[in-house]
C-alpha cells in the first residue's frame, strides 16, 4: 500500500527511488578520540626513556630469550595435549552410567579444580620430599622396581604433571558442556544404527561437540601460554624466567619485561589466527555458507570481484510490484 | 492395485516379526504402556495411530530397545529384546548384545536425527562401515544406489542443512535401509515437514512397502494408513483400543474413542 502511495506522489517509476543507510556520526567522533589517545600513547612509548627501547631490541632475540622461548612453546604445547586428552577422558567418564567412573572423575576434578596451579606446581616439584622413592610392585608386599623421585621427576616434568592435570580438570568441564550440547537424538540415531556407546562418542557426538568445545579450548590454550610462566618458581628456564635471569644481572627490569611481553603477545596472537581456522573447519555442515576468510576477501579484492555485503540498493516496489 | 499386492501378505502364517505381550512401560509413577499386546506379521505395514501422549511412539522404541520395559514381553523375529530367557528368568542383554539386534531394526525418526556434520552419503555409509565392517567402496557403491532409490542421488555431497525436510528424511530412510533390516520403524516420518513436501517422503515409503518391508508406522497419516497398511492399531491412554485393517477400522470404528479421534483428524 505504502509503495503505491509514494509511487502517486513521485510521478517518476518508483525503481529509482533509492535507500539510504543510516548515517553513524558519533562513530566518525568516537574515532576522532581514539586516534588522540592512541598518538599520545605511542609519544609516550616512543620518548620515555626508562622504556630503552634499544635494549628491548638487544635482547628481544638473545639466545637465552630464545631457548626461553622454547621451553614456553614446547610445555605450552605438551600440557595442552595432556589437558585435552585427559580432559575427553575425564568428561566422557562423568557422564558414564558406571558410578565407580563418574565418581573417580567428579574427585579428580574436585581436587585439581579446587587448588591453585600454582601450590600444584611446587607441590609436584616437591614430590621427593613426600616420597623419596617410587616404585612398582604388590600393593602393601614385595617391590619389583623403585626409582628415586627426583630422577622419575626432573623439573621439567613436574611442571609439566602440574600444569597439564590441572589443565585436564578445566578441559574435563569444557568437554563434558559440549557433549551435553549435541541433540539427544543424534546419540539415539547412531544408537538405532546398532552403533557402540564408543563408536557413538568417538564417531557422532564427539565431532559435533567440537564446534562448542574448541572456541574455549581457545581460550585455554592462550590462557595456558601465560601460565606456563607461573613454573618460573620452581626454576625452569622458560620465556620469563630467562628474562627474570637477564634482569636480575643488568637490572634493566623494564626494557627485559617489554621484550618478554612482545613474545607473550606475538605467540597469542598466532594462536588466535590459528583458532579462527580451526573453528572454521568444525562449523562445517552447520551453516549454509561459510563467510569468507581474510585472505580469501585479499584475493578476491585484487581479483576484482566484490565481496558480498549488504544491498545499498534497495529497489521499493519490485517486491510490491503485483499489489499495484 | 493395493489390494492385489496386499492380498496374498495378509494370509502369510509363521512367526510374527513383532510379539508383544503385556508390554509395560512407566516413567517415575507414570504409566504410558498398559500391557500391549499385538502382533505384527512379516511383508506387513503395521500402523499406529492415536492422540498424542497415547504412547504409540514409546511403544515403537521399546522395540529397538531405545526404551526399557518395565513389564512384559517383547520379541523381534522369535528372539526377546534386551533380554535373554533361561528359565523363568530375564537377564538383561550387555550393551554390545543390543546394539547387535539393532542392526536389524532400522528406525526413522520424526526429526530425521541426521548427522549434521556428514554429507548425505556420509550419513548412509556411516554405520555400515563403523558397524558391519564393510569397505568404503563398497558401502559408497550401495548407498549411491539407495541414495538413488529414495531419488537423490544428485544430493549426495550436500550436508543436511543444505536439504529440506523431506530430502532430509529420505536421506535418513536410505541410511536405515543401508544395515539391510527386516524391519523399519518409523516414528511419525512425515509429522515434522510441510505440507507440500509429506508427499515425496510417503511415496518412498509405499515403494518400500510394495517391496515387502515388514515397517511400523506411527502416523497421523489417515490416507497413507488406509492405502498401504495392512493392519491398524489405535491407541489411547497406554492400551490398545482397537484394531483390525485399517480400511474398516477408518471407515467404520467400533469404539467411541476411536470414533472421537477420527472425526477430529479425517
Amino acid at each position: 500500500m505504502n509503495h503505491s502511495d509514494q509511487g502517486e506522489a513521485h510521478p517518476g517509476r518508483p525503481e529509482t527511488l533509492k535507500a539510504v543507510p543510516v548515517r553513524h556520526p558519533g562513530r566518525w567522533a568516537g574515532a576522532v578520540v581514539v586516534a588522540v589517545l592512541a598518538a599520545m600513547l605511542l609519544h609516550a612509548l616512543i620518548f620515555n626513556p626508562a622504556f630503552q627501547w634499544d635494549v628491548v631490541n638487544t635482547y628481544l632475540f638473545d639466545s637465552s630469550i630464545v631457548h626461553g622461548l622454547g621451553v614456553t612453546l614446547e610445555l605450552t604445547a605438551l600440557s595442552m595435549i595432556m589437558g585435552v586428552a585427559g580432559g575427553i577422558i575425564l568428561a566422557v567418564m562423568r557422564l558414564s552410567p558406571n558410578p565407580l567412573l563418574s565418581g573417580t572423575a567428579w574427585f579428580y576434578i574436585w581436587v585439581f579444580r579446587g587448588t591453585p596451579v600454582l601450590v600444584q606446581l611446587v607441590f609436584w616439584n616437591f614430590m621427593g620430599a613426600l616420597w623419596p622413592k617410587l616404585s612398582i610392585g604388590i600393593p602393601f608386599g614385595p617391590e619389583f622396581w623403585s626409582e628415586s623421585t627426583n630422577t622419575l621427576i626432573p623439573v621439567f616434568t613436574a611442571a609439566l604433571l602440574g600444569l597439564g592435570l590441572n589443565e585436564a580438570a578445566y578441559m574435563a568441564e569444557i568437554v563434558r558442556g559440549g557433549i551435553q550440547s549435541v541433540d539427544e537424538g543424534q546419540t539415539e540415531a547412531a544408537h538405532a544404527l546398532g552403533m557402540s556407546r564408543f563408536a557413538t562418542m568417538r564417531r557422532i557426538i564427539l565431532p559435533q561437540a567440537m564446534r562448542v568445545i574448541i572456541p574455549p579450548t581457545g581460550n585455554e590454550t592462550i590462557s595456558m601460554l601465560k601460565t606456563t610462566s607461573l613454573v618460573s618458581v620452581i626454576a625452569l628456564e622458560e620465556l620469563f624466567r630467562a628474562g627474570q635471569n637477564i634482569y636480575s644481572r643488568t637490572f634493566q627490569t623494564i626494557p627485559l619485561l617489554i621484550t618478554v611481553s612482545l613474545w607473550y603477545l606475538f605467540l597469542t596472537s598466532v594462536l588466535t589466527i590459528g583458532q579462527y581456522y580451526v573453528e572454521r573447519y568444525y562449523a562445517r555442515g552447520t551453516t549454509r555458507t561459510l563467510p569468507p576468510t581474510p585472505m580469501q576477501r585479499v584475493r578476491r579484492m585484487f581479483a576484482g570481484k566484490p565481496t558480498p555485503k549488504a544491498d545499498h540498493d534497495v529497489v521499493p516496489g519490485l517486491e510490491g510490484g503485483g499489489h499495484v | 492395485m493395493t489390494d492385489l499386492t496386499k492380498t496374498p501378505t495378509d494370509s502369510v502364517p509363521g512367526e510374527p516379526m513383532v510379539r508383544a505381550e503385556g508390554v509395560r512401560k512407566s516413567y517415575g509413577l507414570v504409566e504410558v504402556l498398559k500391557g500391549i499386546d499385538l502382533e505384527v506379521r512379516p511383508r506387513e505395514v503395521f500402523c499406529l495411530i492415536g492422540p498424542s501422549g497415547s504412547g504409540k511412539s514409546t511403544f515403537l522404541r521399546c522395540i529397538n530397545h531405545l526404551e526399557k520395559i518395565n513389564g512384559g514381553l517383547l520379541s523381534v523375529d522369535g528372539e526377546l529384546v534386551g533380554y535373554r530367557r533361561k528359565g523363568d528368568r530375564l537377564y538383561e542383554l550387555r550393551d554390545r548384545e543390543v546394539a547387535l539386534k539393532r542392526r536389524d531394526i532400522g528406525m526413522v525418526f520424526q526429526r530425521f536425527n541426521l548427522f549434521p556434520h556428514m554429507t548425505a552419503i556420509e550419513n548412509v555409509i556411516e554405520a555400515p562401515v563403523q558397524v558391519k565392517g564393510e569397505s568404503k567402496a563398497d558401502a559408497r557403491e550401495r548407498g549411491m544406489a539407495l541414495l538413488e532409490r529414495v531419488g537423490l542421488s544428485d544430493k549426495a555431497k550436500s550436508y543436511p542443512s543444505q536439504l529440506s525436510g523431506g530430502q532430509q528424511q529420505r536421506v535418513a530412510i536410505a541410511r536405515a535401509l543401508a544395515m539391510k533390516p527386516k524391519l523399519m520403524l518409523f516414528d511419525e516420518p512425515t509429522s515434522a515437514l510441510d505440507p507440500e513436501l509429506v508427499g515425496e517422503v510417503l511415496d518412498v515409503m509405499r515403494g518400500l512397502a510394495e517391496e515387502g518391508m515388514t515397517m511400523i508406522v506411527v502416523t497421523h497419516e489417515m490416507g497413507f494408513a488406509r492405502e498401504v497398511g495392512d493392519a491398524l492399531v489405535f491407541m489411547d491412554g497406554g492400551v490398545v483400543v482397537e484394531s483390525g485393517n485399517p480400511r474398516e477400522v477408518l471407515t467404520n470404528p467400533q469404539h467411541e474413542r476411536t470414533r472421537s479421534f477420527l472425526s477430529k483428524v479425517l
